[in-house]
């Protein structure tokens, strides 16, 4: 079985994010990028598979800038097999809109055929929480979001979610998109030696043109602004002080 | 205009507060049409037709649209997509499994979690884990969109609107529901709670997360995690706040043992009163808390719910 993992390439968590002052848009020069950390979680659990015997390879996407190349190389030394760039902006700044990478997506699947997709529930920069989602309806294959446990059978796989009621167990028929949620495992650090050897891996480029697709925004960015900001309060001395002030402000 | 508005419907019944909520940042669009669909929907219908601003109601009721499946429910909307400009629900889990997908089959854009509605075409989201506010126009001829309930109020009571069925288009047959494990609760929910105490890692164990819930059954509360306690399995999945978890604005949200990373704050910062108490003075929770108190929470939160 072929499992492909998108990845993206994203400010790193840790980052504190500032926004450009002519409110175009978020800072990102030169600051930290990373691998979206959800899509860790999705390259861990397509190496399990690996492991576990039940996958043969494990190939990571990216769209994107051409930087998106250390990501790839992360997901290599992770234990990916191989590894595909699709160039489709010019700069960071530039971030392809969900319908546009599972557009590209799907073409690269026509090519690949992989029998499952592993993604990230969401991108920690957007937050659209839709490619994988959008992808499989582009593909008219089955989706299972937010999972927390995934168990592939032969020509199905048996999903836990994560739904805002607690857990829902669904069964999809394989080929499928999976998207991980956070406790689906933790992901592996890459050992020197593997970041070495995934120097060697293969990784192929290409363009959003060589697929003739068209990534231009549906979505007009009009303006980035910083939130309203909080004001810190006070700290009270004690507990009787706070019941005071919480009894003052009528919410107790 | 008009709008095509995705009831909650969760086993028949509608889930009256995030559907009210998202009627209401809806209707300045255009006439609303909420669809309830399930394998019972007549209640939820019945239930939908009276929120103040309801137009019409639609009622799809198949076997095949139990549990809220993406691909039957997908199918379902995109079947009634042509008479709608906009196309929304309230972002819950199962609108987030759906909307996308919907609007793939569209071939538009999905707007995510808005949090302003600022005309038909123009939304403000948060992004970066709510450190910035966008600005976006959509160019596509409909609109896709899933709303942030905590950023609107809900609709009053009003109609009742006219109920109609619809055809289902029935069931893609690519999926099946196997279970699922809801864990039954007194407490109110927890989006739409007025109070909500949360508990991170620094309470310390499973056992002694009873604490919190204690403090939160004083309070009339529902009950909160980080991701930290909810990862160290104190905490069910459904209880974590945040960038990632549930986005929460109560009246009052008490944080304790909880540090305030960002994609913490992701979740309750539009709070109305946020009380923190923890014993590190440099915690971050402080710089956005309305009254800390430095505090093992072992000493504090027992008195507290003494003197409550
Ligand atoms: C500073 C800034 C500038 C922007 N500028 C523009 C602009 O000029 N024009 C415009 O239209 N929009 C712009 N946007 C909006 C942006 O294009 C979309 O909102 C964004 O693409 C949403 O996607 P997401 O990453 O949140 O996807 P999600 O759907 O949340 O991603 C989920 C998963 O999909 C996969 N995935 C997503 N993207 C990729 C990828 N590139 N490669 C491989 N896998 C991927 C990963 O597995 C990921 O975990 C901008 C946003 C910001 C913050
Ligand atoms: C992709 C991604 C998504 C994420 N999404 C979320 C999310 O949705 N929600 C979320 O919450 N986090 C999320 N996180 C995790 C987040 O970054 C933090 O790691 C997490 O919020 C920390 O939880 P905490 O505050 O409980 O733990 P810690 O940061 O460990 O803080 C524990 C606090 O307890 C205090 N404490 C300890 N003992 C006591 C005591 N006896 N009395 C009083 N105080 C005490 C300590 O001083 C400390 O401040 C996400 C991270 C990533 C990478």
């Amino acid at each position: 079985m072929k499992v492909l993992v998108p990845v993206k390439r994203v400010i790193d968590y840790n980052v504190k994010v500032r926004v450009k002052a002519d409110g175009s848009g978020v800072d990102l020069a030169n600051v930290k990028m990373s691998m979206n950390p959800f899509d860790e979680i999705a390259v861990e659990e397509a190496i399990r598979l690996k492991e576990a015997g039940t996958a043969d390879e494990v190939v990571a996407v990216s769209i994107g800038v051409k930087q998106a190349q250390e990501t790839l190389r992360t997901a290599l030394a992770m234990g990916a097999d191989r590894a595909i760039l699709i160039v489709a902006a010019a700069d960071a700044h530039q971030d392809i809109e969900p319908l546009a990478v599972a557009k590209i997506l799907k073409a690269v699947i026509d090519e690949e055929q992989p029998n499952l997709v592993l993604a990230g529930k969401q991108a920690i920069d957007n937050d659209m929480n839709a490619t994988g989602q959008m992808l499989s309806a582009l593909l008219g294959w089955s989706q299972a979001t937010f999972a927390s446990k995934l168990e592939v059978n032969g020509d199905n796989a048996v999903v836990t979610r994560e739904v805002d009621g607690g857990l829902q167990t669904i069964k999809v028929k394989l080929p499928a998109i999976v998207t991980v949620d956070l406790r689906l495992n933790q992901p592996r650090y890459a050992s020197l030696p593997n970041i070495m050897k995934a120097k060697k891996k293969p990784l192929g480029e290409k363009t959003a043109a060589d697929y003739g697709v068209d990534v231009s925004p549906r979505l007009e960015v009009v303006k980035t602004a910083e939130p309203e900001a909080r004001q810190a309060g006070e700290i009270v001395p004690d507990v009787d002080t706070l019941v005071a002030k919480l009894k003052e402000r009528g919410v107790v | 205009m008009a709008v095509l508005l995705l009831g909650e419907v969760n086993d028949g019944e509608l889930a009256l507060d995030p559907t009210a909520k998202a009627v209401n940042a809806a209707k300045a669009l255009g006439e609303v049409t909420v669809l309830c669909a399930g394998a019972s929907a007549a209640a939820a219908g019945a239930a939908a037709a009276k929120i103040e601003g309801v137009a019409k109601v639609l009622v799809a009721e198949h076997p095949a649209l139990s549990h809220r499946l993406a691909e039957p429910t997908a199918a379902m909307i995109v079947s009634l997509a042509g008479d709608y400009s906009h196309i929304m629900a309230p972002a819950t889990s199962d609108a987030k499994n759906v909307m996308p997908r919907v609007a793939a089959l569209l071939d538009v854009m999905v707007i995510s979690d808005v949090s302003g509605v600022v005309d038909a075409d123009t939304f403000e989201r948060p992004i970066y884990a709510g450190n910035a506010i966008q600005t976006v126009r959509s160019k596509d001829a409909k609109k896709v969109v899933t709303l942030r309930t905590s950023a609107f109020k809900a609709a009053g009571k009003g109609g009742p609107a006219k109920v109609e069925t619809v055809d289902v288009p029935g069931d893609p047959g690519l999926s099946e529901w196997v279970e699922d494990k809801v864990a039954e609760s007194d407490r109110p929910e927890l989006t739409s709670a007025g109070v909500v105490v949360s508990g991170g890692r620094g309470v310390g164990s499973q056992g002694d997360f009873a604490l919190i819930e204690k403090l939160a059954d004083k309070l009339g509360a529902a009950v909160g995690a980080s991701r930290a306690a909810v990862d160290a399995g104190f905490a069910p999945n459904d209880w974590q706040v945040g960038q990632t978890g549930k986005v929460v604005a109560p009246e009052l949200y008490v944080a304790v043992g909880i540090s305030g990373a960002i994609q913490h704050l992701a979740g309750m910062k539009d709070s109305k009163i946020i009380v923190a108490i923890n014993k590190d003075p440099d915690a971050p929770i402080f710089q956005i808390a309305d009254y800390g108190l430095v505090a093992d929470l072992f000493q504090a939160v027992p008195e507290l719910i003494e003197k409550l």
